[in-house]
């Protein structure tokens, strides 16, 4: 080890030693200034995320003995994550204040768990990723349990906790049982070896420990059938803990996941270069991903609550993640998760809106009814974020479904995005429905939330207009996020 | 590679016959004359008054984790300091990170009066 | 130079903008100065524009803004062209448009949606200029379906009125059927050509000559079409009557002395093309003859004051293109240009003559003549522009109407016989409704209350008139028969030899128009002429302007109200809406079958990710 291995993980070096940090210093914070310790965090966040900026296009280095790999995923990953890290602190600060969460170990954990996803996203070591994993998982479960005494936020966070714990444990059996039948547990060496050996190639031991990492994986990003937890869990957080969940995880999760597949790539012999993804194992992802775009999108129909259809339109979008995974095309997905991520935090900033007033945080449909006339600019967003949720242009979400589905068409699985724009479509019925209540429908009581006071906060406006000025620019100009992704060598998942 | 594991399950084997195997022993050889005496839940102690699912305090596992943390790093710091002479300066610096780290938590919880039992 | 090329088409944006954000707060003066001054402002850059033209001796000035749509060959660019047609038109569009717009001041005074007004207007004369000042067909359409919105929005301005909005709606509907065609031609000549640029098609329309005859008599024909709606030629005239259910001055700018005639123009422009196809002329020529005997014939019966107008715009159109159709491009846009002024004129009086009906107490129709009469004594300033704009219009030597009427019947009274003959008829016809409508609006005595205490309009109306009025009586001057200035100007874009005077002619109808306007003050000195044919059968069949409305209704409305509703009834809502709504049932069913599956107990999670983990690693370790 040596100073230019830090390099290579400096946005998570940052964001670490940034967190143990804040720990210490918001012991000398006095209660009633907690959210001294919220910018400190998002100043934290901010400069992990220029530090990634600055290094993006840069050359793809691996660093400590091979066990991360610096290259324009990771680092476009770390942006958006720090991004979204930044916003989600700017809307706690009024939020938590509204529901007397205003405690300072929030911020700490925030970059802790953050800090993890960034390792997590330059993992290139089946340990890493565990640890990583671990790293960002354990900060969640308080995080989630964060609203304390309110039952539903307990239940989540033991949910999460017991659920998350059962995967984990599979996800570390199978590095175990990969470590066993090929000796290494760094994702090139494993390539290479599958590569050399191909006896490898039909080992049972591996295959079942890919199987189990896989399932640790999947569980991450909520995809059919490790789901289950999201809709409990993302309903019962704090809602900005929840809106953290959704995007930031998510995008950690899938790179991880990519590189694990990459890193099995050889499995099947004849493929063209920079290869991502198995032959053998494509028909299993997309029919994950398939399974996941119908159930989400499907059970997000009978929702009765905004949050909760939330949760199941992130399982929605994992499905239509999983299926560019399918297609093995790394580009296409995290493009689609930064589109995704934006819409999801657009809405989330009218969810917190209306958490942050006075009175229980509802968050029926019939809660929202008349919103959109009471307070125009939180109409708006949510319909901007609908519409990318949906993908109608000119918003990311059109963009970043076209790509997706041109790359999974592309690699010969017409079939499965044939039924993501069929689902796609579907999900029309469920998004515009929260726009319908927003904007057609009369509350049946005199509303409690004064308008003022929904759009009186200004860093959840900053948070508004960048998050829709994200979900509109990217929509827009998709060529200008495109070219952080390509402006480096072309880069390989594992190598 | 493989064969490591071959260790490992006769290990695992062995491990499960010799608690079978004592156990089936003494089975064999033990006198069998219960009463009731004998068969009671506490037989060599108090008998329990009232419930016996009593709530401890919190402080008793915050108190235990802090602990085991660091039995942990005691742990860990033996191999490094057994080795210490042959280490670069950079592992040294690590450990010396790694405790800070520990540090740091254990002044947080202090702080926040994890230690305090009243 | 860049800026000054565009800034006709920018001043009246500014303006629209400046109404359109702070309308609302302004003082109606102020708003009407706004718009109008925009308009002033981009008649005198079109001045200075003009000036440069012509000091450069028609070489045409070119801007190329932007590039626009660059997909494959289709190459388009924001692009702007100066040249002596062009500039004609700038001319007439910001002139006329910024008398019309001050006229508007008084015309909508009071009127609660006034900013409204002038915004449209505003928005209106810009789209005009991207109209005539394109160099490409798609710019060039860019400004024609800008106009006809505008049309659209200011005939239904009053949409309280059910009446005026269906109005709007119907203008909007057949200026769509139009558009079609002119759509299709577009096409067309990107297939023929690869470009849609003025310029080149026509230097490739010149190199490939007779080659091309076959396609560009398909061209064209697509084109016509295009102009048939806008410029309300047979078939598609019908709603140019309709649309005076706008304000008056509206009337005067939109459906009488600019964007009706963007079809004159667009022909003008792409003569080239059009020469080159004989059999579309030849169609060209005759439908003008036969819609200017048409609507003139209509105009003979009609009783609503700016009915009688609307008819003779339509038949003066038909004037324009049929010279057009002859090839006479220079006697079209001259006639364009002094119709403008005259039929202004009289759209303007006439606004004027229904503001004072309108501003009298009294329960009548303001827009009935029938209920007029003795106004020339009421309104005299309105009365003496009325009668110089219709002595225009009825082709009195020595007003601008003569001189231009004269050029087109010159033209077909060489070429085409039958052309000729109807042009001649309808213009008798034009001569006598112009002096029915002077008699029973003016002379006599007044035939109800409205009538009796009406009086002159404010100077901010009659102003206007008395500037038009001027260019009527001299406006004639600039192309004086053999070959006047507008021949010489526009001669580097037509290349049209000038005819000589043929002064026989021109006696015979200045003879025959005077017979006619002695005939009307004969016949309608007493109304009661005109209150009782109306009632006759020749009398309906021309006030309903040949029954045509009825006609499309009982058969091609007809026949799509038939199709649609067997496609709304029996296709979109039995097949179409009961499949959407069995997939949305059954969505809700499963829906509602998942939702069980979470049932909230972390043992049946628990259970249900074993059985995950479970298919997981038999697939892989085994299927694969």
């Amino acid at each position: 080890m040596n100073v230019a291995d830090l390099e290579t993980v400096l946005p998570f070096l940052l964001l670490a030693t940034g967190g143990v940090a804040l720990l210490l210093v918001d012991l000398a914070v006095p209660q009633a200034r907690k959210s001294l310790t919220g910018w400190l965090a998002f100043v934290v966040a901010l400069a992990a995320g220029v530090s990634a900026l600055a290094l993006v296009s840069g050359k793809t280095m691996k660093g400590f003995a091979g066990m991360v790999q610096a290259d324009a995923f990771a680092y476009f990953a770390d942006v958006l994550l720090c991004v979204v890290a930044a916003l989600v602190i700017l809307l706690s600060l009024r939020y938590h204040t509204a529901r007397g969460l205003m405690r300072g170990e929030f911020y700490p954990l925030l970059l802790l768990s953050l800090s993890g996803m960034s390792l997590a996203v330059h993992a290139a070591d089946l340990l890493v990723v565990f640890l990583a994993i671990e790293l960002l998982s354990i900060p969640l479960y308080v995080l989630s349990g964060f609203a304390r005494p309110r039952l539903e936020s307990e239940e989540a966070a033991l949910k999460y906790f017991l659920t998350g714990a059962f995967a984990s444990g599979f996800l570390v059996y199978g590095v175990a049982l990969i470590y066993g039948a090929s000796g290494t547990t760094a994702l090139g060496d494993l390539r290479a070896a599958l590569l050399d050996n191909p006896a490898l190639t039909s080992d049972a031991l591996l295959m079942a420990g890919l199987a189990l990492v896989m399932v640790g994986l999947l569980f991450k990003i909520a995809a059919v059938p490790f789901h289950f937890w999201a809709p409990d869990v993302y309903e019962g957080a704090p809602t900005t803990v929840t809106a953290f969940m959704a995007t930031a995880t998510k995008a950690a999760a899938f790179l991880a996941l990519m590189r694990v597949v990459a890193g099995f790539a050889a499995l099947s012999p004849s493929l063209a270069q920079p290869f991502e993804v198995a032959d053998a194992l494509r028909p299993m992802l997309a029919l994950i991903a398939a399974i996941t775009m119908i159930v989400g999108n499907v059970t997000a129909l009978a929702q009765q609550n905004v949050k909760r259809m939330l949760a199941y339109s992130s399982i929605a979008h994992a499905g239509y993640a999983l299926a560019g995974v399918a297609s093995g095309d790394a580009t296409a997905v995290l493009f689609y998760l930064a589109a995704y991520a934006f819409a999801t935090l657009a809405a989330f900033v009218v969810l917190i809106a209306v958490g942050s007033t006075e009175g229980n945080e509802d968050h029926r449909y019939e809660a929202y009814a008349g919103l959109g006339r009471r307070a125009p600019l939180l109409g708006v967003i949510m319909a901007l974020a609908m519409f990318s949720l949906i993908g109608i242009p000119p918003t990311a979400g059109f963009v970043g479904k076209y790509f997706l589905f041109r790359a999974v068409v592309a690699s010969d699985l017409t079939w499965l995005a044939v039924i993501g724009v069929l689902t796609s479509a579907l999900s029309a019925a469920f998004y515009l429905r929260v726009l319908m209540v927003l904007f057609m429908r009369e509350p049946e009581t005199a509303p409690e939330a004064e308008p003022a006071a929904l759009a009186a906060d200004a860093p959840r406006m900053v948070a508004a207009y960048v998050s829709a000025a994200a979900v509109l620019l990217i929509g827009v100009f998709p060529s200008a996020v495109l070219a952080l992704l390509t402006g480096g060598e072309l880069v390989a998942l594992v190598r | 590679m493989r064969t490591d594991f071959a260790f490992v399950g006769v290990m695992i084997v062995s491990a499960a016959l010799l608690m079978g195997v004592t156990l089936l022993a003494a089975s064999f050889l033990r006198p069998k004359k219960p009463n009731t005496a004998k068969l009671s839940t506490y037989e060599c102690g108090m008998e329990t008054v009232g419930d016996t699912w009593v709530q401890f305090r919190v402080n008793y596992y915050i108190l235990a984790l802090v602990f085991v943390l660091f039995d942990i790093e005691a742990i860990l710091l033996f191999p490094i300091a057994v080795a210490f002479n042959a280490l670069p300066l950079f592992a040294v610096l690590n450990v010396v990170l790694f405790i800070l780290v520990l540090l740091a938590a254990l002044l947080y919880a202090w702080r926040k009066g994890a230690l305090d039992w009243e | 130079m860049t800026l000054l090329i565009v800034s006709p088409i920018l001043f009246p944006l500014l303006g629209m903008l400046i109404n359109a954000l702070f309308g609302q707060r302004m003082r109606e003066r102020v708003v009407g100065w706004v718009a109008s001054f925009a308009v002033i402002a981009a008649f005198a850059a079109s001045v200075v524009l003009f000036v440069q033209l012509s000091q450069s001796h028609g070489e045409p000035l070119r801007l190329t803004l932007a590039p626009w749509i660059t997909a494959g060959a289709l190459n388009v660019a924001w692009g702007f062209l100066v040249d002596p047609l062009s500039a004609v038109m700038m001319l007439i569009v910001t002139g006329v448009g910024a008398l019309i717009h001050i006229y508007s001041i008084g015309y909508m005074h009071g009127d609660p949606r006034f900013a409204r007004y002038f915004v449209y207007l505003n928005l209106f004369v810009a789209a005009m200029l991207v109209l005539v000042m394109a160099d490409n067909f798609l710019v060039l359409f860019v400004g024609w379906e800008l106009v006809g919105l505008c049309s659209y929005l200011l005939i239904g301005f009053w949409f309280q009125d059910v009446k005026n909005a269906a109005a709007g709606r119907k203008a909007f509907v057949v200026n769509r059927i139009g558009d079609v065609g002119f759509v299709l031609g577009m096409l067309l000549i990107f297939a023929t050509f690869g470009t849609l640029d003025f310029e080149t098609v026509f230097a490739q329309v010149k190199v490939r000559g007779e080659s091309l005859a076959a396609v560009a008599s398909l061209i064209t024909l697509l084109l016509f079409i295009g102009a048939t709606g806008k410029s309300a030629q047979i078939p598609l005239f019908v709603w140019l009557p309709d649309a005076m259910a706008g304000p008056t001055p509206v009337s005067a700018l939109i459906h009488a002395a600019t964007m009706v005639t963007a079809g004159v123009y667009m022909m003008s422009r792409a003569h080239v093309l059009f020469e080159l196809a004989p059999t579309t002329q030849a169609l060209i020529a005759l439908v003008g003859a036969i819609t200017a005997l048409v609507a003139g014939s209509s105009a003979l019966r009609q009783v609503d004051i700016k009915k009688v107008l609307a008819y003779s715009t339509v038949s003066q159109l038909g004037f324009m293109v049929a010279a057009a159709g002859l090839g006479a491009y220079v006697a079209a846009l001259f006639h364009l240009l002094t119709h403008a002024f005259f039929k202004a004129l009289l759209f303007l009086g006439a606004g004027s003559v229904i503001h004072a009906m309108h501003a009298a107490h009294g329960d009548v129709d303001p827009q009935d003549m029938r209920a007029m009469g003795g106004l020339a004594k009421r309104m005299p300033f309105t009365f003496l522009t009325f009668v110089i704009g219709g002595l225009a219009l009825a082709g009195l030597p020595p007003l601008a109407g003569f001189f231009s009427k004269d050029e087109v019947l010159l033209a077909a009274f060489a070429d085409n016989p039958l052309v000729f003959v109807l042009l001649g008829i309808t213009a008798a016809f034009t001569a006598l409704y112009v002096g029915r409508q002077i008699v029973l609006v003016f002379l006599g005595e007044p035939r109800s209350a409205n009538a009796a205490h009406a009086h002159e309009s404010p100077a901010i109306m009659t102003m206007p008139l008395a500037v038009l009025a001027l260019l009527t009586l001299a406006g004639g001057a600039i192309n004086l028969p053999g070959g006047g200035w507008l021949h010489h100007w526009l001669e580097p874009v037509l290349h049209e030899a000038a005819k000589p005077l043929n002064v026989g002619l021109a006696l015979v109808f200045t003879l025959i128009a005077l017979g006619a306007l002695a005939l009307a003050w004969v016949w309608y000195r007493d109304a009661q002429r005109a209150r009782l044919e109306v009632e006759s059968a020749l009398g309906r069949f021309l006030l309903s302007a040949w029954h045509i409305d009825a006609v499309y209704h009982a058969t091609v409305l007809r026949a799509f109200y038939t199709l649609s509703t067997i496609c709304s009834q029996l296709i979109d809502i039995g097949l179409i809406d009961a499949a959407v709504n069995a997939v949305g049932r059954s969505a809700r069913a499963a829906a509602d079958q998942l939702r069980a599956a979470q049932s909230g107990f972390v043992r049946n999670y628990g259970l249900l990710m074993f059985l995950g983990v479970i298919v997981l690693v038999v697939y892989f370790v085994v299927v694969r």
